[in-house]
């Protein structure tokens, strides 16, 4: 039988339109393909939607069903793997560009007041502040120091520890080569952490200025994607009117020279303006504003 | 039941314990089933039996009680002044009589026919909807709102029963139109689109917006698709859009059930009565006039520090009483979407889905619901597998189709074009009819009481998807 052809019953309320069966349904060939391939598969070259699937009836082909179960794997993943800061922070260390450019001070590891993932995503006031320990380390290290602070760089975990662990040591290295003079407060590593976790770190340490490099929500093509927020003078309560963002920092999106040389952009202009968020605008593009008026017709309709 | 000299305007003694409720809001948060953005605003029920208590509470108190006692003063919200002002006692008077438990007992009796629940709609406000919801089952949810019949109109007819319409969503990272059109003719050519074609732009401004309703628009006359477009920008965008010229169909706001809420999103209730006026002007529709497009869900309020002490399911049908003022075409519960700090799985994703539908399609909405989750709820494919099928049981009127489940630009996932042919076959859910007879047409479906799709692709696609790739045969 056909799967076109289920049992009908026509006093079963929810299948008012269930097929009589005619009799005269075409005989089935072994040889017939079960999977139905769409002329216009090729399409897939021009957009990452999953289009031009095929099917199986009506449904997705078992390839393709399989293909989106590994993504949402890795994106489940990529949510769920604790970042091993520790590690990051030792590999970041070896390096030479990163001993220089820290004056090779210790990174400062911390942790939010939320105990695990499950609280953590549930608790997102937990995530924006620091536990009592964390706290600690960083008055200790204020009260133990005469620096006056230019940039705090603060690692959080977000919602990827994969995009932390795969992006923060490349990009870092970009930005490195273009940050100079500017007395950098030790590098911080946060756990279970938010974005606005940033603001407790800069306040703590009386930093002018943090940069957070997060992991953003990932998405099923992005289980990787990093996340740059900028905050002038950052302090506990702050919104995210006074932020400025860079986001899908990662290969495949935005690459690391490049979003070295916008957060720098966004890190001068802070510094000159004494301001960040909504009254600093990112000009680092101008040049680059589209011209549509010469753009061709959809090829649907040209 | 009040009393004056209490903290308490709600006691219940069970066996040995006195449980207290401060107020109908209180009462309201507390009865709630349990989700995690309840938790958060710190309104939701200290226990399982508390919240069990509150619910035989709350059936006890009378309907007339939400008409003598806003959840959000009167003065100071202009959606509790929309929704008393706008009650109208003559439909009421058919249910004034009865308590929220009454309520269910007679939405779920042989009394409330299709006809009877339209005549009651505009005497049920929607902390009245959301308190019956409260004691309700999943399954008296599916069968109430399966009774509450709600037909609109524009290019085609949206809600008839037995009917279930999809919006196609080609959205893009970059606005990439030939991204966009690829998108679009995989959601035509499986059979998708008939409630809306609507794009929710990268960059949002009132340049690319018309960029994209004009891609549309081309599109769909070029076809001669009985649909519509949308593009999901700020209410005020698309009325410069209008001002400038472009061809647009459908109005868009994200909308939220305080006006606290509203002025986050930057708009009131002038501006949409503005644009819909502007889109009326344009007299686009050839079948109808539904003009609106409004998107919902619960934990907006909560998440923009709006909500009043009020638990987020009642916040969301508050907002259905703005929907409700501008006669739209569509509503739309995202459901998934907002993230596990408001609904944290999928048991919690189904439940919220299915009161949406419920309370929306009660005060007469055409009710639809992006089916989707986010990647760090815990959710998977299966629990939209589920909701999806208990809403095309419920009638709902529309749910998204987007190419393998996977919206590139907005990193969640959603329904696909194949998950909407499921439904249809399953449950022998058809498309709007004018959508239909087009699939017919352009022998997109071989067979449509089947849902068969053809084999071949059909002849008007040939020549575009050749200027593409070459020879596709």
């Amino acid at each position: 039988m056909s799967q076109d052809n289920y049992p009908s019953d026509k006093s079963f309320p929810t299948h008012p339109h269930a097929p009589l069966t005619t009799g005269k349904e075409e005989p089935i060939s072994k040889k017939e393909e079960p999977v139905t391939e769409n002329a216009w598969s090729k399409l897939n070259a021009f957009t990452d939607a999953r289009v031009g699937l095929g099917r199986s009836g009506v449904s997705v082909p078992t390839k393709h069903l399989l293909a989106f179960q590994l993504a949402h794997a890795q994106a489940i993943d990529a949510v769920h793997t604790q970042l091993d800061s520790e590690a990051l922070s030792k590999t970041l260390m070896t390096q030479d560009w990163a001993k220089a450019w820290t004056k090779n001070a210790a990174p400062l590891m911390l942790h939010s007041r939320a105990t695990d993932r499950a609280t953590y995503l549930q608790r997102p006031d937990y995530g924006r502040r620091l536990d009592e320990r964390s706290a600690n380390i960083l008055d200790e290290h204020q009260a133990s120091t005469s620096q006056q602070y230019d940039l705090v760089i603060v690692v959080v975990d977000g919602l990827s520890s994969l995009a932390i662990e795969q992006n923060t040591l490349p990009f870092l290295e970009a930005l490195s080569g273009h940050i100079n003079g500017w007395n950098l407060a030790p590098i911080c590593f946060v756990k279970q952490g938010r974005v606005a976790i940033g603001d407790d770190v800069c306040e703590r340490l009386n930093a002018k200025c943090v940069l957070v490099l997060v992991g953003e929500r990932p998405g099923l093509s992005s289980p990787d994607s990093l996340g740059l927020y900028l905050t002038w003078g950052g302090k506990v309560g702050l919104t995210d009117a006074y932020r400025n963002c860079i986001s899908n920092v990662r290969p495949a999106g935005l690459v690391y020279q490049e979003a070295a040389r916008k957060a720098f952009y966004l890190l001068n202009e802070a510094r000159t303006l004494k301001l960040s968020g909504v009254k600093l605008k990112d000009r680092s593009d101008d040049e680059l504003i589209m011209d549509t008026s010469k753009e061709s017709k959809n090829f649907l309709i040209s | 039941m009040s009393n004056a000299h209490s903290a308490f305007q709600f006691k219940n003694t069970v066996g040995e314990r006195t449980f207290g409720f401060v107020d109908l809001a209180d009462l309201m948060a507390k009865a709630t089933p349990a989700r995690s953005g309840d938790r958060l605003a710190g309104v939701a029920a200290d226990s399982a039996e508390e919240r069990v208590i509150a619910q035989m509470t709350l059936a006890d108190v009378p309907l007339s009680l939400f008409l003598e006692q806003a959840l959000v003063p009167y003065e100071d919200d202009e959606i509790t002044r929309l929704i008393l002002d706008d009650h109208d006692k003559t439909a009421f008077s058919i249910i004034s009589h009865l308590t929220v438990g009454g309520f269910r007992d007679w939405l779920l009796s042989d009394l409330a026919t299709s006809a009877v629940l339209i005549q009651i709609r505009a005497g049920v406000t929607p902390e009245m909807a959301a308190a019956v919801s409260k004691i309700m089952r999943n399954q008296d949810l599916i069968l109430v709102a399966k009774k509450c019949h709600v037909k609109t109109a524009f290019r085609n007819t949206i809600g008839l029963p037995g009917h279930l319409s999809t919006r196609l969503q080609p959205n893009h990272p970059t606005d990439d139109l030939t991204g966009i059109a690829a998108s679009m003719l995989d959601g035509l050519l499986y059979a998708n689109g008939d409630a809306v074609i609507g794009i929710n732009p990268a960059t949002d401004n009132v340049q690319q917006a018309t960029r994209l309703i004009k891609m549309m628009d081309e599109v769909i006359q070029h076809y001669e698709i009985p649909t519509q477009s949308c593009v999901l920008t700020h209410v005020t965008n698309t009325i410069e859009c209008i001002d400038q010229g472009a061809p647009v169909d459908l109005v868009f706001q994200s909308i939220g059930g305080t006006q606290a809420t509203n002025d986050s999103f930057g708009f009131n209730l002038a501006n949409l009565a503005e644009a819909q006026d502007a889109a009326l002007s344009l007299n686009r529709g050839t079948v109808g006039n539904n003009v609106m497009y409004f998107e919902t869900g619960q934990g907006s309020a909560l998440s923009a520090n709006a909500h009043h002490g009020l638990d987020q399911q009642t916040c969301e049908a508050r907002a259905y009483a703005v929907a409700r003022k501008f006669n739209p075409l569509l509503v739309n519960t995202v459901v998934g979407f907002i993230g596990p700090e408001y609904l944290y799985d999928g048991k919690e994703i189904t439940r919220a889905g299915l009161e949406d539908h419920f309370c929306g399609k009660l005060l007469g909405l055409p009710m639809g619901c992006d089916v989707c989750y986010t990647n760090h709820a815990e959710a998977d494919q299966n629990d939209m597998d589920n909701l999806l099928t208990l809403l095309g049981v419920a009638g709902c009127t529309f749910v998204m189709g987007i190419p393998g489940s996977d919206d590139i630009m907005l990193n969640y996932q959603t329904t696909s074009f194949h998950d909407a042919l499921y439904a249809r076959r399953v449950l022998g859910l058809k498309p709007a009819p004018e959508f239909d007879l087009w699939l017919a047409k352009m022998e997109i479906f071989k067979n449509n009481e089947q849902f068969t799709l053809n084999h071949k692709l059909p002849d008007a696609f040939h020549k575009s998807l050749h200027r593409m790739i070459g020879d596709h045969s």
